[in-house]
């Protein structure tokens, strides 16, 4: 599936929420079920801060595509890694580095991608682009 | 503006009739905004007077002949007036307009700090915003004087013996928060004033969380500085006030140069001007001034003892209901706190508390205001802080304590 399948996926999934409240369950859910991050990866390199929340990332490219493994310490923060990890996974370099994940402003989850939020995830999505390019 | 009537006692639904932001929605819910700390809402007439300057009065101060000029320019130095009454200023002069209370301490960090020399002594406290910190810190590394810090306890109060202890004849200044944005508390300034006094010190009091809460009586205080935000007082953002004892303002260099500060200049030599130009280089905020001086005329309606047993009420319920969720945790439970409550929901993370809390209308702050040491303090990342104004009611408290409890569940 390619990246835009994958949005469109989850762009449909958030369709049957009309509630706010209901969508963040679903987060929650999302974030409960992210599989961890492997403990080793849990280090100062990995992380990045925000002021808010902070983030663990791991990144490796297997074969040709890139894998993501990340963990955050809030809970609404690690569900919306879940999606942009599902989206970008298995993806090849190029595509994860030119992806612009227009899901999240589709889904109404745009804030938390706002640099105000200081939650890590915009740094975040900044790293996954990096290495994806070191990775090309 | 009209003369506003001075209200009897206080009427909370009466006075929700002035802001028109408590009637909005956010997200098809009625707005509960609880994050006062970090800044007021807008009175209807304070909205006005910034309307009315812009549509009819605009002109620039202090130069020019034509009407608009001298009209704005009486407008500007009436605000100036208005201000000085509500604090109790000996004159209007010594009511500066800055940007707010961050710009006002790095006015005196800059030019008071002119006089400080190696060696010197600067006395902070434990529970300061960054602002009342990292302008001693740039001073102290610039002159090479020391900057002590007064301690607290856990329930957030300052430790006074301490502090007697650290005044001696190196201190220069003691700069301390009024109010605490963190923790709620009030520090005991007076006598923390007469302390620094007594050794010859001077004082500069952080009001930026006071004049929400409570009045100020600048001689009464005895302070040598006292500084405020506009925004936090139902006024404008980008324009607030340093008021300063006149010798101690006389004494100290000016602090930026340009326009309205000069009384000449030739490339040779300039002479400075007068209180208060002397620290107002360029064109001010004049809308700002102006509409501030419409808050603090709103603000001078109301009976202000009245205001403060209803703000104590409001605290005492939200805090006893609060308590009846055994998941909080309470920073901060000085004997003597105005309305401002910081909490931690165990086990969860204030980001998760506060999003969800957002998405059923409420808005709170979360994090570490500004405040990371007081976070480090309590080694914890940051708080859930939801601080109210006059204008909260206690129906908004119980929505509050439903949507946390709602916000619980889900996240458990
Ligand atoms: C105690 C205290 N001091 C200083 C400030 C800084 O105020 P401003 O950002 O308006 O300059 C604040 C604002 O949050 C505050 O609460």
């Amino acid at each position: 599936m390619s990246i835009k399948e994958k949005e469109e996926e989850i762009v449909d999934e958030f369709a049957i929420y009309s509630d706010w409240m209901e969508k963040y369950e679903y987060i929650i859910e999302l974030g409960k079920d992210l599989p961890l991050i492997d403990e080793k990866y849990k280090v100062e390199e990995k992380l990045i801060k925000g002021c808010q929340s902070q983030v663990w990332l791991h990144a490796e490219k297997e074969g040709d595509v890139m894998k993501f493994t990340a963990d955050s310490d809030a809970i609404i923060t690690k569900g919306i890694i879940a999606l942009l990890i599902r989206v970008l996974n298995n993806e090849s370099p190029a595509d994860v580095a030119k992806a612009d994940l227009a899901f999240l402003q589709e889904i109404g989850l745009q804030e938390h991608l706002s640099p105000t939020r200081a939650n890590g995830l915009v740094s975040m999505v900044k790293k996954m682009k990096m290495e994806a390019i070191q990775n090309a | 503006m009209e003369k506003l009537a001075v209200q009897k006692g206080f009427n909370v639904e009466e006075v929700r009739k002035d802001f028109p932001i408590l009637h909005t929605k956010v997200y098809d819910r009625n707005l509960i905004y609880l994050d006062n700390g970090a800044t007021a809402q807008k009175p209807q007439v304070v909205i006005d007077a910034i309307d009315t300057f812009y549509a009819k009065e605009n002109a620039n101060i202090h130069r020019g002949v034509h009407f608009l000029s001298q009209h704005s320019t009486g407008l500007y130095e009436e605000a100036r007036n208005t201000i000085q009454r509500y604090i109790n200023a000996e004159n209007s002069y010594q009511v500066l307009f800055t940007k707010g209370t961050t710009d006002s301490i790095n006015l005196v960090a800059f030019s008071f700090g002119e006089l400080v020399k190696e060696g010197d002594e600067i006395i902070i406290s434990a529970m300061e915003h960054h602002s009342n910190i990292v302008p001693w810190q740039m001073l102290c590394e610039r002159k090479g004087a020391v900057l002590k810090v007064i301690p607290m306890s856990t329930k957030g109060e300052l430790d006074l013996d301490a502090y007697q202890n650290m005044l001696n004849e190196k201190t220069k200044l003691v700069s301390v928060t009024h109010i605490s944005n963190a923790l709620g508390t009030v520090n005991p300034v007076k006598e923390m004033i007469a302390q620094a006094h007594a050794v010859g010190a001077k004082f500069l009091v952080d009001g930026a969380q006071s004049m929400q809460h409570t009045t100020v009586d600048v001689q009464d205080l005895d302070c040598d500085f006292f500084a405020f935000s506009g925004h936090k007082v139902f006024g404008p953002t980008g324009v607030g006030v340093l008021y300063g004892k006149e010798d101690v303002l006389n004494a100290m260099p000016p602090y930026q140069g340009g326009g309205d500060m000069i009384k000449t200049v030739t490339f040779e030599k300039t002479t400075y001007n007068e209180l208060p130009h002397k620290f107002e280089a360029g064109t001010p905020n004049i809308v700002g001034g102006i509409a501030l001086g419409t808050a603090f005329e709103y603000l001078s309606t109301f009976d202000f003892e009245a205001v403060e047993a209803y703000e104590k009420e409001l605290l005492d319920y939200a805090t006893a209901e609060l308590k009846k969720i055994p998941e909080i945790e309470f920073y901060g439970e000085a004997e003597n706190k105005v309305s401002v409550i910081s909490f931690l929901v165990k086990g969860q993370h204030p980001y998760d508390v506060g999003s969800l809390l957002d998405k059923l209308g409420i808005a709170v702050r979360t994090g570490h205001h500004c405040a990371q040491p007081v976070m480090d303090f309590y080694s914890i990342p940051g708080t859930i802080r939801a601080s109210f104004a006059f204008y909260n009611t206690k129906e908004e408290v119980d929505i509050l304590i439903t949507g946390l409890k709602r916000v619980i569940t889900m996240l458990s």
